[in-house]
């Protein structure tokens, strides 16, 4: 049995920063993982989508119509416009900009409820109900999924932006309005495979 | 940026770190505490009561099959026993014990004060507890799952499972698998981040390599479990048509998603108790674990592999044969890390000073179990033979054996290792040396002739079977032995429950460890460690003659921890961590009241979120002075 | 130790009558298997042991050497220790191949089987029973039974699987292995019989309250009788000639048993349940669960709960005199 060992000194640690940000931030680490999480739960769902559709004759299948180009190319559209300012606030909070990440996180909330109305009048335009068939299933799936990113990143920005007005920011704060800009690209991201297997791959086949 | 500290007495931080870091008092404190070890105990504590209550089942199910046609349960009690008993086993007991051990172990074998997310880790264990109690308050209420642990569609369709035990199964799923999913991310992100100056990855302990591939298991397997189980709420509740034929929907779907998910988690539930072996052989053989490199490279490969063989448990369901034959190479060559596995530790053994210690013990009941599974494993994965074997008791030895052997074993031998460590105490030897002889010695003559059942056609899941079947002998055999071990089961309980108040005094280091947890006291005091140990090899302990070097700087007045740099572990920024705070519980609570009313109606979905969003925003809601410029900005008086 | 050493002793110690067995094969397909079966046993057992032996080894060589209270070793030279690894990897990876190489060479087999001339039995997959369709070959119509499986010896049948409600799967270990039986999909086994006999099949897909009790008779016969047999059940019903068992003719086909009960040749047309017409040549009822005998069907009729708790077989309340009758007439139904 063994006691405790005496220590010795062979550095100091005072003299690191209290802040990081980026990739050195342990929360980014946290928010990589739950892009993972949510990026494999769409990779699956697509995944199901194609397994279906490769279980079908014709897609979709005889009696169903198309869901709608209008619509959701408008949103389409409108969403991958909504990165240019989601970068600037990226790089207004690289910058350590207050007055930036402020303004930027406000008009991302703004752009954030006009999308998340468009996305609404998108599903009001899908031309299939959820319990017609297969095909009406689990092309609602992959709407639902990615709706819910889209409200629940629309709420986080929404609360981010109140509280950067409200409150002094520093290191961690301007970090996170950086992993809020990287998880909404994630959005963008995310909406474009779906977009295209929904909307073009039956249209075009 | 480090300075060199002169080699004179180290601060004394100690009382002021107590002060830091400490729980309120009273049920206060116990409702708040983000201290891992805290959260991580009660985790192991109500993983433990599931598997005495699961066990409980097992004994019953086994009564009932001890003799042909007994009548001591119908086919509905019956049916509910192996569903909750599975369930229970996989989804509350198997991976929350790994993930609760490592939650405890992971930051004291880094040096470090907590892990990366400490509230995180509170919120995991409450909406474990939600899982566990909304299962088993379902049980007391009549409404027991009652379809097996994979309950397949159409079976758990609306046509033929009306009413809500195959919805309380699934959200029972969605519970455990958030709190594993939360916790996984948390103890990735301390691994990578969070080691000690110094520990760079090719000096991580095997145990810190086997939680990391089995988190980065997680974060990409379970997601498919959860998207099964609500596609089946889903055409449960609002008729949807993923798998039900009549609206083109297909039942094999549900069955590719469901062991996408079902394969890995198996080995997520092996991969940490290599970690456990690893450790344990190490310290009691007096050398570092022979072949770290290909162990390494074997957890990685395993990990990996995992994910590619989820077929082989379809292989009856008639998918094309080329596929199944390419299923069986893949099945089988996952023998060939394992393997090496197995020679590594003996071979650490063989060239080492062993001592046999009942952890030791318990590795060595573990090498002769679980090699048994590993070898029925090999069989099952042959396509053209597993047509015979799958769906029989051939399959209940074999996962029992690779389950229990390859999974319990080495938790009952961690558990008995690391106990010293967590309550200052040892367990008694001879108490643990019966305990051992009961619990391997029963399992294997409770399990081992249901190989043989298997193959004298005796399929699963059926609650009789008749007289002229010739089963009845050895169902009788494995009843008997399946009994020895649960009262081996019960001399393991009452050693721990004694030996706290009875075992002899531990000490820092009883067994004479190589990795820093070991460098504190026993148990460590709510901080950890005093300062940050500095690791330039990959024994720490055992390189360091006398004294061991430390960093000193991170500040005791408030809770601060070190980040570090992925690959080098090179020391990058002072981190705050948490205070104790309400919310995750809070935030458990709204999001447990989401998911069980989302049994009962979809709108509960839309209505939930709002008390969980306001959770989770009171949650992350920044402590920081109010803003001084701005729009909204305070004036300064 | 010859071939049948393994599964002699496994029957010994089962004390089993081995009619549903993988290994006590009957049939190509498990014969093949169980070969398979007995090379994979030798391959595992022997590593197994190798492994047993190894682990012993160095547990006893430590016991021989003193403990001294030298310092722990850290990272030592173990150049033997890795040249073993190696050897062990080679090991591992030999006997991989070999049984991957065996099984899929056996698969190989099975697949073969097809023959041109196939006799085409329809299963579908019921809860808690099994209807079987024959083709007839001279007029292509479609003989139904249910719960009992005849098949000719030395003949290829090849087994289409569809179920009518949830996954089934359909096992005969002494002939072939299992195959699913799932909804929206039709399944294919081919089964290749050699011994004549009686064997037992079950359900091996938890599939609802009675999976326990979904088992079905498999009764090999000589191509001739087989052909006498299958003649045999396309007959329409026999009108029994005992008065009795006529008046349990009136019960059975004109009262609720009609209602999902088919006897061909009479009124009762229902297609719920399995088809009567031969029941009385069947060797048990209600799929497998009770030996067929006059006393069965009354307690099968009266209180089908008590006997296969969950079944949706109703209970058919009778007069004593009336329940004996139409016990006379479905025992005469051969």
């Amino acid at each position: 049995m063994i006691g405790l060992r005496p220590m010795r000194a062979t550095g100091d640690l005072s003299a690191l920063p209290d802040g990081a940000m980026g990739p050195t931030n342990v929360v980014w680490w946290g928010n990589l993982g739950f892009m993972l999480i949510e990026g494999t739960a769409f990779a699956l769902a697509i995944g199901a989508y194609l397994y279906l559709q490769s279980q079908s004759s014709s897609w979709p299948p005889p009696g169903d119509r198309l869901p709608g180009l209008l619509w959701s190319g408008i949103f389409t559209v409108f969403l991958l416009a909504s990165e240019v300012p989601n970068l600037w606030v990226w790089r207004r909070a690289h910058g350590r900009s207050a007055s930036g990440v402020r303004r930027g996180t406000f008009a991302m909330a703004l752009i954030g409820l006009i999308l998340v109305g468009l996305r609404a009048v998108e599903l009001d335009h899908l031309n299939i109900r959820w319990d017609g068939d297969v095909y009406g299933s689990v092309v609602w799936m992959l709407m639902v999924l990615h709706s819910s990113h889209l409200i629940t990143d629309l709420g986080d920005t929404i609360v981010q932006s109140v509280w950067l007005y409200t409150h002094r920011i520093d290191t961690d704060q301007f970090s996170d309005v950086q992993d809020n800009s990287e998880y909404w690209t994630f959005v963008v991201l995310a909406w474009l495979p779906i977009y295209v297997l929904i909307y073009w791959i039956p249209r075009l086949a | 940026m480090t300075g060199q500290a002169s080699p004179t007495a180290l601060p004394d931080v100690r009382a002021p770190l107590l002060g830091t870091w400490r729980d309120a008092p009273g049920l206060r404190g116990f409702l708040t505490t983000v201290d891992h070890k805290r959260i991580a105990a009660r985790y192991v504590l109500t993983a433990m009561a599931m598997l005495f209550l699961a066990g409980l089942l097992a004994v019953d199910m086994r009564l009932q099959l001890s003799r042909p046609e007994m009548e001591r349960m119908g086919p509905q009690g019956f049916n509910e026993a192996f569903a909750l008993h599975g369930s229970t086993m996989l989804f509350l007991v198997s991976v929350p014990v790994m993930e609760a051990m490592a939650l405890w172990l992971i930051p004291l074998m880094l040096g470090q004060r907590t892990v990366a997310f400490p509230r995180l880790a509170a919120f995991s264990y409450w909406m474990y507890l939600g899982g566990v109690l909304m299962l088993w308050i379902a049980h007391a209420l009549d409404i027991t799952p009652d379809l097996g642990w994979f309950e397949y569609p159409p079976l758990s369709g609306p046509a033929y499972s009306p009413g809500h035990r195959a919805d309380i199964w699934a959200q029972m799923i969605t519970f455990s698998e958030v709190a594993a999913l939360a916790a996984s991310v948390n103890i990735a992100a301390t691994i990578l981040k969070m080691r000690p100056p110094g520990m760079t990855l090719a000096r991580m302990p095997l145990f810190v390599w086997t939680m990391l591939v089995a988190s980065l298991m997680t974060i990409f397997a379970l997601p498919s479990v959860m998207l099964v189980t609500s596609m089946l709420i889903s055409d449960r509740m609002v008729a949807t048509h993923f798998f039900t034929p009549a609206g083109g929907g297909d039942a094999l779907l549900f069955q590719h998603l469901f062991w996408f998910f079902g394969h890995p988690e198996v080995y997520i539930i092996f991969i940490p108790a290599i970690g456990f072996v690893s450790s344990i052989v190490e310290t009691f053989s007096r050398r570092t674990l022979f072949g770290y490199v290909p162990m390494v490279l074997a957890v990685l490969g395993i990990g990996v592999l995992a994910f590619g063989l989820w077929v082989h448990h379809m292989f009856a369901v008639g998918l094309p044969r080329l596929g199944n034959a390419f299923y069986t190479a893949a099945s089988m060559a996952i023998a060939l890390p394992a393997g090496l596995q197995i020679f590594c530790w003996i071979a650490t053994m063989w060239s080492g000073r062993p001592r046999y210690a009942t952890p030791m013990l318990w590795v060595i009941g573990f090498i002769a179990t679980f090699v048994i599974g590993g070898l029925s494993g090999i069989m099952t994965a042959s396509s053209p033979l597993d047509l015979q074997l799958t769906d029989t008791y051939f399959v209940v030895a074999h996962l029992h054996y690779v389950l229990v052997g390859g999974a319990l074993f080495p938790l009952f031998g961690a558990f008995c290792y690391w106990y010293p460590k967590a309550t200052g105490r040892l367990m008694s030897e001879r108490w643990g040396v019966i305990a051992f002889l009961l619990i391997v010695g029963g399992f294997n003559i409770g399990f081992f002739p249901m190989h043989l059942l298997g193959l004298e056609g005796m399929p699963r899941r059926i609650y009789t079977y008749g007289p002229d079947m010739g089963w009845g002998t050895l169902n009788l055999v494995a009843t008997i032995g399946t009994f020895i071990s649960a009262a081996g089961g019960l001399v393991f309980t009452a050693n721990a429950w004694l030996s706290l108040k009875r075992g002899p005094l531990a000490g820092a280091d009883p067994w004479g460890g190589a990795t820093l947890e070991w460098a504190t006291s026993s148990p460590p005091p709510v901080h950890n460690f005093d300062h940050v140990p500095v690791v330039d090899s990959i024994a720490p302990l055992w390189m360091q003659e006398s004294d061991l070097p430390v960093m000193t700087g991170l500040r005791s007045d408030l809770r601060e921890v070190l980040i570090t740099s992925v690959v080098d572990a090179i020391p990058q920024y002072r981190q705050k961590s948490p205070e104790p705070s309400i919310m995750p519980l809070i935030a458990a609570i709204a999001t447990s009241v989401l998911f069980v009313g989302s049994i009962f109606t979809p709108w509960a979905l839309v209505w939930g979120a709002i008390p969980v969003a306001a959770a989770l925003t009171l949650w992350f809601w920044p402590k920081r002075p109010r803003a001084t410029d701005g729009p909204f900005g305070v004036r300064r008086s | 130790m010859n071939r049948y050493a393994l599964p002699g002793v496994v029957m010994l110690l089962a004390g089993c009558s081995g009619v549903q067995s993988p290994l006590n094969p009957a049939g190509d397909q498990a014969l093949s298997v169980r070969g398979l079966l007995e090379l994979m046993t030798w391959i595992c057992g022997g590593m197994y042991l190798l492994v047993i032996l190894l682990l012993g080894a160095s547990l006893w060589r430590a016991r021989m050497r003193p403990i001294p209270e030298a310092a722990p070793q850290v990272e030592p030279v173990d150049t033997g220790l890795s040249r073993g690894l190696v050897a062990w990897a080679a090991l591992i990876f030999a006997g991989l191949t070999v049984l991957i190489a065996a099984s899929f060479l056996v698969d190989r087999r099975l697949a073969s089987a097809r023959d041109r001339e196939a006799l085409v039995v329809r299963v579908t997959g019921h809860q808690w029973w099994w209807r079987l369709r024959y083709r007839d070959p001279a007029t292509g119509a479609w003989i139904e039974t249910a719960n009992e499986l005849h098949l000719p010896a030395g003949r290829t049948a090849r087994i289409e699987l569809g179920s009518a409600d949830v996954i089934h799967s359909f096992w005969v270990p002494n002939v072939a292995g299992k195959m699913d039986v799932i909804p929206g999909r039709i399944n294919r086994i081919d089964v290749t019989p050699r011994r004549t006999g009686w064997f037992r099949g079950q359900c091996a897909e938890f599939c609802g309250t009675q999976h326990a009790h979904m088992a079905f008779d498999v009764k090999v016969d000589r191509p001739a009788d087989f052909d006498d047999w299958l003649a045999s059940e396309k007959r329409p019903a026999a009108i029994p000639a005992d008065a009795t068992a006529r008046r349990g003719m009136a019960i059975v086909t004109e009262g609720p048993c009609a209602a999902c009960h088919v006897v061909r040749g009479t009124d009762a047309k229902g297609r719920a349940g399995p088809d009567l017409t031969h029941l009385g040549s069947r060797r048990s009822i209600a799929a497998g669960t009770l030996r067929l005998s006059r006393g069965a069907l009354q307690g099968w009729i009266a209180q089908p709960q008590a006997i296969k708790p969950g079944t949706l077989m109703p209970a058919i309340a009778l007069e004593p005199a009336d329940a004996d009758a139409a016990a006379r007439y479905l025992e005469a139904l051969r």
